[in-house]
């Protein structure tokens, strides 16, 4: 019981980051029916961000976590913004009306050259990163066994739960939400209306490269390393949450991100850690043959 | 006399290698009631999506109160004040009425919403019923009814409607037909509207033009076009 519970906490951790990158993969094909493949380097990308600004803290001096915490973190989400921003710019607006799979290769290339670019600038070796949360308490011990809570984690889920209520709240209530919602139900009609479809697209590639890079900067702080690798599994995974969930469907993605980091956490306590991307990545197979709609994904029934 | 609000001169549209509009010439004047008649595929609503820009116009000249337009995106030909309805009423299905008539006032001054916004439930109370209804569980007479409501959002100088009668019971036409005149005759907005239905269509507008194949073949005032025997033969079915 007391094992059980330790493990449910760490997976809603883990959930919690796979979720924030799904909705980037989940939005971006909502609005353009693209997946967007280099997502996953641009959480990697969000990462790095996050670790250069720590070490900027440090060197300026500013001593008090989370004060640092939270310039980093505006930092990284405005960087990465503008890489989201650049990539839509530079590697699909150019294909858009292109036949479908022209984007996904384009896609594949970003991905690549996002991972080389960082192995250049930054190195191929891992970076260590000592966090700036420290510490945690016991929630309870039982059997000689302490159920830990760290305060890293405590921050990582209010800060996924905090983002993602003003996140659905800036979808469903905002005329920004309700632009992104027309476009992604009739393109054409919205720009009728006098939408900017163009601009409402590249908003939606930054604000899904801003909540990447909030993972990548909690990912940094929870495995305490880094290297120009980490966005293929972990965006793969988020991907998979993504389809889990129902791809375009925003609780869907969240919900995805939750039960992946739960069959992962769980195969891995219970059964073999070798093999929890094999569980993970079975769920995905599953979904497609059985549910390729996913849970919250909408089947396509609509009056005309 | 008075530029025309709209002036097409000479436009050409092509779909790939295939040309829907072959130098096609009219204009509509402010005020007016205009209804551009044809049979299917002649490239009518071809014409008024390229009025909006998508597709643009290869060739001709496309002015809007005396500016050239057809080289500007569309959303700002639409921030100009073109409105459409167009071909198939494109309601936005998962959106609730409501947010559709919001999408509707996208670059309107929201200081006007709250009139506007009873303006068209006036117009159509069964919107009013139907307000947090997802536009796609609508039926089709009232996705029509959505569809000139959101267009008016923006409060248009002019309104491009594409086939409103199409598909709809004869007394809901009348309905629309009805308030097409409204909007016109007591509201000062311009109407250049997309028909097969040319009886009814010509019964309601000042003039009209008949497309055939791409090309502008006859014009006239609605009640010339009615009484004109090749019209009466081709389009009213003996009426």
């Amino acid at each position: 019981m007391e094992y059980f519970l330790q493990q449910l906490i760490n997976a809603v951790t883990l959930g919690s980051i796979y979720g924030l990158i799904a909705i980037g993969y989940t939005m971006v094909y909502g609005i353009i029916g693209m997946i967007n493949f280099a997502h996953g380097d641009v959480f990697m990308i969000g990462g790095f961000m996050s670790l250069i600004g720590f070490l900027l803290c440090a060197m300026l001096g500013i001593s008090s976590a989370p004060l640092a915490v939270v310039l980093v973190l505006l930092l990284a989400m405005a960087f990465t913004a503008v890489f989201g921003w650049t990539i839509e710019r530079v590697a699909y607006r150019p294909l858009r009306g292109s036949f479908r799979l022209a984007p996904l290769i384009s896609a594949i290339g970003v991905s690549i050259a996002l991972q080389n670019y960082v192995q250049l600038a930054q190195g191929a070796r891992p970076k260590p990163h000592t966090s700036l949360v420290q510490g945690g308490f016991t929630l309870y011990s039982a059997n000689g066994f302490d159920v830990r809570v760290s305060w890293l984690q405590i921050v990582i889920v209010v800060l996924t739960v905090a983002l993602m209520a003003g996140f659905t709240l800036v979808i469903g209530r905002t005329a920004l939400g309700r632009q992104q919602r027309a476009c992604e139900q009739d393109m054409k009609m919205a720009s009728l209306l006098g939408v900017n479809v163009d601009r409402t697209i590249s908003l939606t590639f930054m604000m899904g490269a801003a909540l990447a890079a909030v993972a990548g900067m909690m990912f940094m702080m929870y495995y305490g390393v880094i290297d120009f690798f980490v966005g293929f599994l972990a965006g793969i995974k988020a991907f998979t949450a993504a389809v889990l969930g129902g791809i375009g469907s925003l609780p869907g993605a969240i919900l995805g991100g939750l039960l992946i980091g739960l069959i992962e956490v769980f195969w891995a306590a219970y059964f073999s850690s070798e093999y929890k991307d094999v569980a993970a990545f079975g769920v995905l197979v599953l979904v497609l043959i059985f549910r390729p709609t996913g849970l919250l994904g909408r089947p396509e029934l609509e009056k005309v | 006399m008075a530029e025309p609000l709209l002036l097409v001169a000479g436009v050409e549209t092509f779909y790939g290698a295939i040309q829907a509009l072959h130098g096609v010439s009219l204009e509509v004047n402010r005020g007016e009631i205009v209804a551009l008649i044809g049979a299917n595929g002649a490239g009518k609503s071809t014409l008024l999506m390229t009025v909006c820009g998508s597709p643009r116009a290869r060739a001709g000249r496309i002015a809007f109160e005396g500016e050239e337009i057809s080289r500007l995106r569309t959303d700002e030909i639409a921030r100009r004040g073109i409105a459409q309805v167009p071909e198939g009423r494109r309601i936005f299905p998962r959106m609730t009425v409501f947010e559709n008539l919001q999408m509707g006032a996208t670059f309107a001054d929201p200081a006007w919403f709250a009139a506007d916004i009873e303006r068209v439930f006036g117009l159509f109370p069964r919107l009013k019923e139907r307000r947090d209804q997802r536009g796609g569980t609508l039926s089709g007479g009232e996705q029509q009814m959505l569809a000139i409501g959101r267009a008016l959002m923006s409060r248009p100088k002019m309104l491009l409607l594409d086939e409103p009668s199409l598909g709809l019971a004869p007394l809901i036409v009348r309905q629309i037909f009805e308030t097409i005149r409204l909007i016109a005759r007591d509201e000062g907005t311009t109407v250049f509207l997309v028909e097969q239905n040319a009886f009814g269509a010509l019964r309601l507008a000042d003039r009209g033009y008949v497309l055939v194949n791409g090309h502008i073949r006859l014009t006239g005032t609605g009640a010339e076009l009615l009484a004109d025997p090749q019209v009466r033969a081709a389009y009213l079915g003996g009426h």
